[in-house]
């Protein structure tokens, strides 16, 4: 199942909101969290972006969805920083003089089997399906397109593959590849003839036979 | 566990902030550097200055087209998040939009950091699902025989827009060009803006 930043094609959302001339950070805060994402890698041993992003995914549900971006930003780079002993929730509690919510805990066994696949397997405009996996930690195929069939448009470079790279499993590369989905075969009757999606995928999480 | 109301976010960055500081981990020039970098140096000015030479050099926009990430650098623009970039042409019957359904991810030398619509859970919820209506609702009505392709930014590769040139624009220089490149079209929830709202520029 997915977690609550697994947004694509959730139902329910409503109108999207829009500011004229929008500024960059609204308020002195914001741009506190920014410049922490920024220097987390000079503070935190071992900080990367995946595990980021999972300090972000870990936020309880109900918390993830009420704050801004920038909120969800400070609680992830925090919650990195005081389970690595960097920074102490007492003292930050003390100086904030309130509670300061954290993300949860990383779930017990948090990976999904993945051979590692230092090779490209797959090639331009081949079909391939994507792996019908669940994985309680962090892990970027999102659901929508998981046990789906689609066209590879792209080979992208090798990326570091941000299942381990978050949990400190074995470091590796993987390619990506832009796989193009079409809106039938993702959404049914909700798609449309004409539209497509497209999904920028780590070779671990496809495969080229149908399931 | 505590159902206390969460100290103001504001004093619990700052608190992060002095925490980092009084260890002498960060320093308050770092900060200041930091939002410099994303409040000033990045920004969708850049990313039309992109378009702008693509639509006027036949030869930089072949180069765009095939390693997008070096045509940027050769105007300057590279750093964090901009370290893959793959530009997506649009074309009479094909229309590119991006999203990033899992979080923000976006080229931040080439677009600036995101604004808030684009970080939305309704928009990182819907534009994958149901682009036209979201696409209307955002003031940009395609005609149904343009395809639409949804990028959505699951790993590393970070994505621009080249919207098509607008009609009458025809002899206009490359900085009157950049003018008409909006954040949203180099995004693709937007067209370039017509050519005849390009103030006439002094000569």
């Amino acid at each position: 199942m997915r977690g609550i930043h697994d947004l694509g094609g959730m139902y329910g959302f409503g109108p999207i909101a829009r500011e004229s001339d929008e500024p960059v950070f609204h308020e002195e805060w914001q741009e506190t969290a920014f410049a922490l994402l920024m220097a987390a890698g000079s503070v935190q041993p071992g900080f990367n972006a995946d595990q980021y992003r999972h300090s972000v995914e870990r936020m309880a549900p109900g918390h993830y969805l009420s704050v801004h971006y920038y909120e969800r930003m400070l609680t992830g780079i925090t919650t990195l920083l005081v389970e690595q002993g960097v920074l102490d929730l007492a003292d930050l509690e003390a100086r904030a003089g309130g509670v300061f919510p954290l993300a949860l805990p990383v779930a017990a066994a948090p990976m999904a089997a993945f051979t590692p696949q230092p090779e490209a397997r797959f090639r331009v405009g081949q079909q391939v399906w994507v792996r019908q996996y669940s994985c309680k930690g962090h892990t970027r195929a999102p659901e929508f397109c998981r046990g789906k069939s689609g066209t590879v448009l792209r080979v992208a470079p090798k990326f570091s593959f941000p299942d381990t790279s978050a949990h400190g499993g074995e470091l590796r590369e993987e390619h990506t590849y832009h796989v193009e989905f079409t809106a039938r075969e993702l959404w049914g009757a909700d798609g449309n003839d004409s539209d497509s999606v497209v999904v920028d995928l780590w070779d671990s999480y496809l495969e080229g036979d149908a399931p | 566990m505590s159902r206390q109301a969460p100290a103001p976010i504001a004093a619990r960055a700052a608190a992060v902030k002095s925490a980092l500081i009084d260890k002498g981990l960060l320093t308050a020039e770092t900060f200041d550097h930091m939002v410099h970098l994303g409040a000033e140096a990045w920004k969708p000015e850049n990313g039309a200055r992109v378009v702008a030479r693509a639509w006027t050099d036949p030869a930089f926009r072949a180069r765009l087209l095939d390693d997008a990430t070096a045509a940027c650098a050769e105007l300057g623009y590279e750093g964090p998040q901009g370290e893959y970039i793959v530009a997506l042409e649009d074309t009479a019957d094909r229309h590119n939009v991006i999203v990033c359904t899992q979080c923000s991810c976006t080229a931040w030398p080439v677009l600036g950091l995101p604004t808030d619509w684009y970080k939305s859970p309704e928009y990182r919820a819907r534009v994958v699902r149901e682009p036209r209506p979201v696409l209307r609702e955002l003031g940009l009505e395609l005609p149904q025989e343009v395809a639409i392709r949804v990028w959505e930014t699951s790993a590393e590769t970070r994505y621009m827009v080249i919207p098509m040139r607008p009609a009458g624009s025809e002899g206009w220089s490359e900085e009157q060009l950049a003018g008409l490149v909006t954040r949203e079209a180099l995004i693709g929830t937007a067209m370039a803006l017509p050519a005849h709202r390009q103030p006439i520029a002094a000569s």
